[in-house]
């Protein structure tokens, strides 16, 4: 409920000129190219030039990340004063995933189809992963006027022409199998009474191409692929962290260094091959930002991959969805989807005005409401900073009463218990830290430069270019997760594994002493934090 | 700043009053590793019973949606023994007799309603039961859907049933079977095999940069 009086003010505003904002709606002029240079190399995240540094050591050496990454990449090992013996190893499978979430369960499913042994590790729970947290939907060129080559140019537009084409054209090409493929294993799509995809907008897609499971898209997905996971017997190690890569003296993957995040227990995996599907880093809090990430989003993958002597690419661009809920104080940074703007919700500043079209991408949305909340002076004072308004009553104008209830039960449900009703009430946003766009560079058999080390999902780098469209994430994990699972299991036919060794770490600790890097932390994070906090 | 006492497994803990059960126990000092995962409502991780000090009455919630409130006893439930039976989805039917032989105890309900009662998503999960009893997937589907398989229910039932499990398999019974199949997929997917927009798209690729953006600034958007 609001009951802050500046807040009262503003919404009074918002309420008088909805009617009016309704009728111009079609009118809402959309950005030049110009424009949206402009718009975010002033007010984008990732072009704050003081919160970058450049790397001293490894692959990417001379290349920016944001400093809270570059002192994870350039920290000591937490496996570096350990006395290990890698001749007995508690585990020894072809293919080892690491990480629970869609892209890892996608791989686990095509490596085992494949006739490959699998096992999954996870830090914390099978289905602990953004995953299950994305809630607008996935991307696929599967309706008549529409066509992957129309899908590949919003993709490319989106990433401003950084995406690796190969990478997209597999992308765009495999969606609507990806699509195909959930539905055959059960996952409910959105759909009509004859079968045919409802599908909507999302920022800065030329067709509507998103399929949706109400605003449960992602959870729809990865409770079904965890579902299939422990159908099929996949081994499943939960709890259990990888801390380090092993290699073989050929210098090829060989497996991982694993941590009971309960009882500190190490254990030794051998593997063929290995699968990074780590996920993202929203719990690195870049600039400070809140996320909208699950508790384990920690660039763990990055960390090992790199120090593995694996390649980043645009590890210094990320995602602030626009949609970060700004208030009330407890859900500060979840996400509200962005399919709330898909069904007609408008971004409206502190005197109702629409100041710019809602299906912008994020990237100019986000640095659109950073403008409102800084330069412009426009942003509503909430008690924890700047916000704008998401003008929900505004989707039961345009799709009829019980749009709301219909497409967006989470969202509805997650501000309900705090009595906002946002079918009546709108709501306040400030953009938080989403997603990596960079990551790990693979070829499209979805292998780095590292041999048998293969990687999926968010960790991957090159995919998205600079700037992910919003339903490309849940598609990617799904296209390069099973892509990594059946390659994994190609190449672990074809491996026979040396005596393993952990002599790339030494190496790198050699590295960091040289480049005169002093650091008293330990790499990979793990897990954020917070204790003792009070604002998270 | 206006605080609230609670007890986290009986201990004493004095917290900022706006704040969940989840931030609540970090505030405290608690690094979190069970009971803890999205933070946002979606995975379930975070179950949690809870009493008010001189109310009887055992409640039920997600921590990280929750606030605290003075003299909340709390205890997280961060796994519940969930029975899962495993099957191949490619081989059963969506037919009353699966349930039957997957989760025969559905039928051993008693009709107490404590699930629903105690479900932190406000889901009618006997009503989905009662559903799955009668195989009625397509109904089933719907009334659980919103389901974060945080265990609460099945911690409650006397009957010893695993609703969520019984939730997710009358789903993907209804996604595969009983859903209407989607033509225009199937089509596409044929047309991509058949490589008809290969060369379209090979075009599309081998664009100069400044051609695309042009493409890309004019492209017709649907309405």
């Amino acid at each position: 409920m609001y009951t802050d009086s500046k807040i009262l003010e503003s919404l009074k505003k918002v309420e008088q000129t909805r009617q009016e904002r309704f009728n111009n709606k079609d009118n809402i002029k959309r950005m030049g190219a110009d424009e949206k240079d402009a718009i975010l190399k002033q007010y984008h995240p990732d072009y704050k030039e003081e919160s970058f540094e450049n790397l001293k050591i490894g692959v990417n050496k001379g290349e920016k990340v944001p400093h809270e990454l570059a002192d994870m990449l350039q920290a000591h090992s937490r496996v570096a004063n350990l006395d290990l013996d890698l001749t007995k190893p508690d585990y020894d499978v072809d293919v080892l995933v690491i990480g629970g979430g869609g892209a890892g369960a996608s791989a686990a499913i095509e490596a085992n189809e494949a006739g490959a042994e699998v096992m999954v590790v996870t830090k914390l729970r099978m289905g602990d992963a953004n995953s299950m947290m994305a809630e607008g939907g996935i991307q696929a060129a599967d309706k008549p006027n529409d066509s992957p080559a129309i899908h590949y140019l919003d993709v490319m537009g989106g990433g401003h022409f950084a995406n690796r084409p190969e990478l997209v054209k597999k992308l765009v090409s495999e969606a609507p199998e990806a699509i195909a493929w959930l539905s055959n294993l059960g996952v409910e799509f959105d759909k009509d009474e004859n079968g045919n995809m409802i599908t909507t907008h999302g920022g800065g897609t030329s067709r509507k191409r998103m399929h949706a499971c109400k605003d449960y898209s992602g959870a729809e997905i990865m409770r079904t692929l965890r579902d299939e996971v422990l159908n099929r017997g996949i081994k499943v190690v939960d709890f259990t962290a990888a801390i380090e890569l092993i290699k073989d003296t050929e210098g090829k993957i060989a497996g991982a260094v694993l941590l009971n995040m309960e009882t500190k227990d190490i254990l030794i995996a051998r593997a063929k091959c290995v699968v990074i599907a780590t996920g993202g880093a929203g719990r690195m809090h870049y600039q400070g930002f809140p996320t909208s990430n699950h508790y384990g989003a920690t660039a763990d993958g990055l960390v090992l991959g790199y120090r593995a002597g694996a390649k980043l690419l645009y590890p210094e661009t990320f995602r602030y969805h626009p949609n970060g809920a700004a208030f009330p104080e407890q859900i500060l940074g979840a996400l509200v989807t962005e399919k709330v703007r898909s069904l007609g919700a408008q971004l409206v500043n502190r005197d109702g005005v629409a100041y710019i079209h809602p299906l912008e991408t994020r990237d100019v949305n986000a640095s659109g409401i950073i403008r409102e909340c800084s330069d412009r002076d426009e942003g509503v004072e909430t008690g924890n900073g700047k916000a704008v308004w998401l003008d929900t009553p505004m989707i039961e104008m345009i799709g009829g009463e019980g749009t709301i209830l219909k497409r967006i039960p989470a969202m509805y449900r997650m501000f309900a218990k705090y009595d906002i009703d946002i079918r009546k009430v709108p709501i306040l946003v400030y953009p938080t830290l989403h997603y990596q766009n960079g990551g790990l560079e693979i070829s499209t058999n979805g292998m780095t430069g590292i041999k048998n080390l293969f990687v999926a999902g968010e960790a991957v780098g090159g995919i998205h270019g600079r700037n992910r469209l919003m339903g490309n994430s849940l598609l990617d994990i799904i296209v390069f997760g099973r892509n990594a699972g059946k390659e994994s299991a190609k190449a672990a036919k074809n491996t026979v594994l040396k005596d393993l060794t952990l002599s790339h770490v030494k190496d790198f600790e050699n590295e960091l002493a040289k480049a005169n890097i002093k650091t008293d932390l330990v790499s990979p994070k793990l897990l954020p934090n917070y204790t003792k906090q009070k604002n998270i | 700043m206006n605080t609230v006492d609670i007890f986290l497994f009986g201990k004493k803990y004095t917290v900022p009053a706006e704040l969940t059960i989840m931030k609540a126990m970090e505030y405290s000092g608690y690094q979190l590793v069970r009971g803890c995962g999205c933070r946002n409502g979606f995975c379930g991780a975070c179950a949690t019973i809870y009493r008010i000090k001189g109310n009887p009455e055992l409640k039920t919630c997600l921590a990280c949606q929750t606030k605290v409130e003075d003299g909340m006893y709390i205890a997280t439930l961060p796994f519940f023994p969930l029975v899962k039976q495993v099957y191949d989805i490619e081989k059963i039917k969506p037919d009353q007799m699966i349930m039957m032989q997957l989760y025969p105890e559905i039928y051993s309900c008693i009709g107490c309603n404590a699930c629903t009662k105690a479900c932190p998503q406000s889901l009618n999960v006997m009503q989905y039961i009662a559903y799955a009893q009668r195989g009625e997937y397509d109904k089933c589907a719907e009334e659980s859907f919103d389901c974060v398989m945080c265990g609460i229910c099945s911690s409650r039932c006397p009957a010893g049933i695993s609703h969520p499990q019984v939730a997710m398999l009358s789903r993907r019974l209804y996604g595969k079977y009983i859903a209407p199949a989607c033509e225009h997929l199937k089509e596409r997917v044929n047309e991509i095999k058949e490589g008809k927009f290969e060369s379209l798209l090979e075009q599309v690729m081998n664009k100069p940069i400044e051609e695309l953006k042009e493409l890309y600034n004019n492209r017709e958007i649907e309405k």
